[in-house]
């Protein structure tokens, strides 16, 4: 609440503001034009179809050293940090949530171990605890020539987990179409039990329907397509492995580290969501004979989650943002790409610089706008 | 001392009474919060429980339908012991509704949703039959306009006769009241008494926590003084609130008909 | 009297206050209710004393048992005949202690990180100690005289015989303390001063504020502090560029400033509307009401959350490493590369150091905010 000014100090006041600002912005700018002039640093994007001429270690797409621009190097960057956050948002949210429930047990032990991982982990730097696995999991790791052979024809070095890569051969579209089936036909069937139920009162039971349909069908048409997935198993050559698919110690230890980090905020919000419930909620459901499990999905949970997704969201933007931690072990996200090799390779660091902030803030207003129409489409109920 | 007194129409026409308690007593840790209780309640019979606060009046009536245990002592209900088998636990509550001080309306349903939720969910109810029923019982307490509205935008008065109605669905056979007021501003306090008298008339079994001894006057069959975990006294209104005949009564009727 | 089943009742003796039955309390009770209630529960209590003692003797092993104490090199942390199996080299940790703590600064001159420390503890305790006297003073202790009393014992001033330091020497602890504090005394103004900003009714104050906030809270630390590191040199003429220490400190203020302002725009939103208008009808000027009704409520109102963003601001003083300051972290990254003192065990060992002086210093803040939290909802009562 704003004392109210004199309109015209008011006006002055906003006018000084803009020009202090407009100011500040006109000699920063002349000073980093005269100071890029004078390290002969060119400034533009035209940067981005120049060649890159490094190598990453990881990229979900095509890349070469030789052929690919900078531009190209910044979606393998982006790509990686998607790849590690969205993994880590699912396994935090299932890590979080059962920590969460732990928390609320009766039983003093399972709640007091819950408890103890929750405090440990939310009071120590994530980069330590990340520095932690990478050096735990790398030490452990043996050579190339050592290299552990895993049963299912998987190879462990110290360069990365390498597991049989799969190959799907023609027929295999089949088993996903199945699947796509299966799935559709569940929501089908749920739909007609829930009319069902309104009509007759008989109550839904779709467990073993969903299960027959979700994972018996598609496995019966993989059977009757004669199989079509093979596995190309990862070879020791002499100075490399040649074939599988590649896992990153520095992706396993960055995954590891951002989900246990994150689960411990998640937990505390799934806590204080379902302790928000008030008590007497409960209580009326249980006087009216509603049974536990079903007092939990119709009464705690839809109120619990009104308070849980807030610092839920926040908690997934987070573990985003904390993925740029990646930069401390060189694993290649988006930071660790552009803002580090693109960075010093062109010394452009106005736009590359621009261009990340740009990234991360996109994701961010993105997830804050869709969290805004949650909480009106929530409001809306209450009001 | 005084004759067994009638009980009125009962819908289910079992015999033995509603609710039976012998010797029960309860801990919260060292404090002894209920001491030797024992009462029988007949089938229709209205009873209204008073005395000083703390005396353990809502804890006795939460015991009838296992909203808290106990340590030592039986509960019957309508011929069912409650223990803590899961089982007899929900067969109990399916039969006997209560109203709470804080109404404990479901914020997150609208009024109709909230009185259609346990007759779809526990007796399996089609849900057009389960509409059906819950508007009548809100045509009952007088406030059919407001099935489709949320319960965050009714009145305190509104929302208490909308948990009344909400427990009316399960077509309970004992009803209990835990000083369902308390909560209420003055002026809405008349429409829920009133609901409450009227659904007395009907020959519902009722035992309602209250301090408003009007009520207790015009509707009660007994009258019970709870204080310190124990029964004091009981007795029909007229005897009750003319002639006291414990000592800790007297105090306590002096102070609140003053 | 009949008995209480029908008709009326008297009770003539008063029923006596009877202890509770043995096993449902006491020891065996408490035992059945947390852990025993029901075979589910059995299940979990045994799963769960399975896991402890699985994990805590080759803890307590490592840590303490075949822990090394003491040492010259790395040989005193090998698996020797007399050690096979050696725990944690302490004495990695107590011969690198010093560098830990103050990093290169020059051990004469160390009494001058000592006495900021000292004089930090006691800005600390002043403002945390609630019922402190003159806490006014204190804050102007805390935010104005200790910022330029630390400059001049750190840094220098050759005027007063205090020879200069460059922040390149600066290392360990000192580093990680200097940016915290720096950070938590230049955001809590700026914090303030950007909420009131935000909730002002003059739209481009306003935007400018909601501008900042949003973008800076929108962006990992780590392109902030890139930001200030890389691109700040560009914006000042060649002979006023910053050192590294400056930079990443003006970085890290910027990142919690930003913060803060939505935890003080918190507090002022929960102060209700009758004490700006209690205020305003006593005839007070806008600053005079914030700095003497307003803000005062709002920040001991908020106290708890903005505990705990310095708890965040804590942790967040490790990202300097990336920026190629000495913090704690990277001196320990530092020492553990030495070559006299590689062994297995020694990477873990500075791990573990480094993590029980973080884990102390926020749980402890975070009891500390958890004391206020209680000593708050207990007066509101």
């Amino acid at each position: 609440m704003a004392h109210r000014m004199r309109r015209s100090g008011a006006m002055a006041l906003q006018i000084a503001l803009l020009g202090l600002a407009a100011g500040l912005a006109y000699i920063a700018i002349r000073n980093a034009a005269q100071n890029l002039a004078a390290a002969h640093i060119v400034s533009g994007f035209g940067f981005w179809s120049n060649t890159a001429g490094f190598d990453i270690s990881q990229t979900l797409i095509a890349y070469s050293p030789s052929a690919s621009t900078f531009g190209r190097a910044f979606w393998v960057g982006l790509l990686n940090t998607l790849l590690v956050a969205g993994i880590g948002i699912v396994l935090a949210t299932i890590l979080g949530f059962a920590v969460g429930i732990a928390r609320l047990s009766r039983n003093w032990l399972v709640a007091h171990l819950a408890g103890g991982y929750v405090e440990l982990v939310r009071n120590v730097p994530l980069l330590l605890q990340l520095l932690f696995w990478y050096n735990s999991v790398l030490i452990s790791l043996p050579q190339l020539r050592g290299s552990v052979t895993l049963p299912g024809g998987g190879i462990l070095n110290n360069r990365g987990l390498f597991l049989p890569r799969p190959e799907f051969a023609a027929g295999f579209g089949y088993v996903v179409a199945a699947g796509i089936f299966g799935v559709a036909a569940t929501a089908a069937i749920r739909l007609w039990a829930r009319r069902r139920q309104d009509r007759t009162g008989e109550p839904v039971r779709l467990l073993w329907w969903a299960a027959a349909l979700i994972v018996g069908v598609p496995a019966a048409v993989f059977l009757a397509a004669g199989a079509p997935l093979s596995f190309s198993v990862p070879q020791m050559g002499r100075f490399n492995i040649i074939g599988g698919v590649e896992i990153l110690p520095e992706f396993a230890a960055l995954l590891l580290a951002l989900t246990i980090y994150t689960a411990a905020f998640i937990a505390e919000a799934v806590r204080a969501g379902v302790l928000a419930v008030p008590a007497g909620q409960i209580e009326a459901a249980q006087a009216l004979g509603l049974r536990s499990g079903t007092t939990l999905r119709l009464v705690t949970v839809p109120q619990a989650m009104r308070v849980i997704v807030p610092p839920l969201t926040s908690q997934y933007l987070n573990l985003i943002k904390n993925s740029s931690l990646a930069v401390a072990i060189g694993y290649p996200d988006l930071v660790q790409v552009f803002t580090g090799t693109v960075l010093n390779l062109t010394g452009q660091a106005v736009e590359v610089v621009a261009i990340t902030m740009a990234v991360y803030l996109a994701i961010s207003l993105a997830t804050s706008l869709l969290m805004n129409l949650y909480g009106l489409s929530v409001a809306v109920e209450e009001r | 001392m005084q004759q067994p007194l009638a009980a009125s129409g009962s819908d289910t026409g079992q015999s033995g009474p509603a609710v039976e308690i012998a010797g029960l007593h309860k801990w919260y840790g060292d404090f002894h919060v209920l001491r030797d209780i024992n009462l029988a309640v007949a089938r229709g019979e209205r009873i209204v429980i008073c005395g000083p606060s703390g005396g353990g009046k809502s804890t006795l009536l939460r015991c009838i339908n296992r909203l808290e245990d106990w340590q030592r002592g039986r509960v019957v209900v309508d011929g069912i012991e409650l223990t803590d088998d899961p089982r007899q636990i929900v067969a109990v509550r399916r039969d006997v509704g209560m109203v709470f001080q804080q109404f404990n309306l479901f914020p997150h349903l609208t009024v109709l949703e909230n009185c259609t939720l346990a007759p779809i969910w526990v007796r399996h109810m089609p849900k057009t039959d389960a509409e059906e029923l819950a508007m009548s019982y809100l045509n009952r307490v007088k406030i059919p306009e407001q099935a489709h509205k949320y319960p965050a935008r009714l009145s305190g008065g509104q929302q208490q006769r909308v948990a009344i109605a909400r427990a009316l669905c399960m077509s309970p056979t004992i009803m209990l009241f835990d000083e369902p007021t308390s909560a209420l501003d003055p002026e809405m306090v008349k429409e829920v008494l009133d609901t409450m008298v009227e659904l007395a008339n009907d020959g519902i079994t009722m035992l309602v926590v209250s301090h408003e001894m009007g009520f207790a006057r015009q509707v009660a069959d007994r009258v019970i003084f709870m204080a310190d975990g124990q029964i004091v006294e009981i007795d029909r209104p007229e005897a009750f609130f003319a002639n006291p005949r414990h000592e800790r009564t007297r105090l306590f009727l002096q102070q609140v008909l003053r | 009297m009949a008995t209480p089943g029908e008709g009326s009742y008297l009770r003539v003796t008063p029923a006596e206050r009877l202890p509770p039955p043995a096993e449902r309390n006491g020891a065996p009770g408490w035992l059945r209710e947390n852990l025993l209630s029901s075979p589910g529960n059995v299940a979990l209590t045994v799963l769960c004393l399975a896991f402890i003692a699985w994990a805590t003797p080759p803890l307590i092993r490592f840590f303490v048992v075949d822990a090394v104490w003491s040492g010259a090199d790395r040989t005193a942390c090998l698996a020797s005949p007399a050690n096979p199996h050696p725990g944690a080299c302490w004495a990695f940790v107590r011969v690198w202690f010093s560098y830990f703590v103050y990093g290169f600064y020059p051990i004469g001159e160390r009494w001058r990180v000592d006495a900021f420390f000292a004089a930090l503890a006691l800005g600390i305790a002043w403002l945390a100690w609630l019922s402190a006297p003159r806490r006014g003073l204190g804050a102007v202790y805390f935010f104005i005289l200790l910022p330029i009393l630390s400059y001049l014992l750190l840094s220098g001033a050759p005027r007063l015989g205090l020879i200069t330091i460059p922040t390149e020497l600066w290392g360990g602890v000192l580093v990680t303390i200097v940016v915290a504090t720096v950070g938590i005394v230049a955001s809590l103004p700026i914090g303030i001063l950007l909420a009131l900003a935000r909730r002002s009714d003059l739209p481009i104050v306003k935007a400018l504020a909601v501008g900042f906030i949003e973008f800076v809270r929108g962006v990992p630390l780590i392109t902030v502090l890139f930001m200030a590191s890389v691109m700040l040199p560009l914006f000042v003429p060649e002979r006023l560029s910053p050192d590294k220490l400056l930079r990443a400190l003006i970085g890290v203020a910027l990142f919690a400033s930003a913060y803060m302002a939505e935890v003080v725009r918190g507090g002022l939103n929960a102060i209700p509307r009758g004490q700006y208008e209690a205020a305003q009808a006593l005839g007070l000027p806008y600053w005079r009401m914030m700095a003497l009704v307003i803000l005062p409520q709002a920040l001991r109102v908020t106290l708890p959350n903005i505990v705990n963003t310095f708890i965040g601001l804590f942790k967040d003083t490790t990202l300097v490493f990336v920026v190629g300051i000495f913090d704690l972290l990277r001196t320990i990254e530092a020492a553990r590369a030495d070559p006299h003192w590689v062994t297995p065990v020694t990477s873990v060992t500075g791990y573990a150091f480094a993590a029980l002086f973080y884990f102390l210093c926020c749980f402890g803040m975070s009891r500390y905010a958890r004391g206020v939290e209680l000593r708050l909802a207990r007066r509101r009562r």
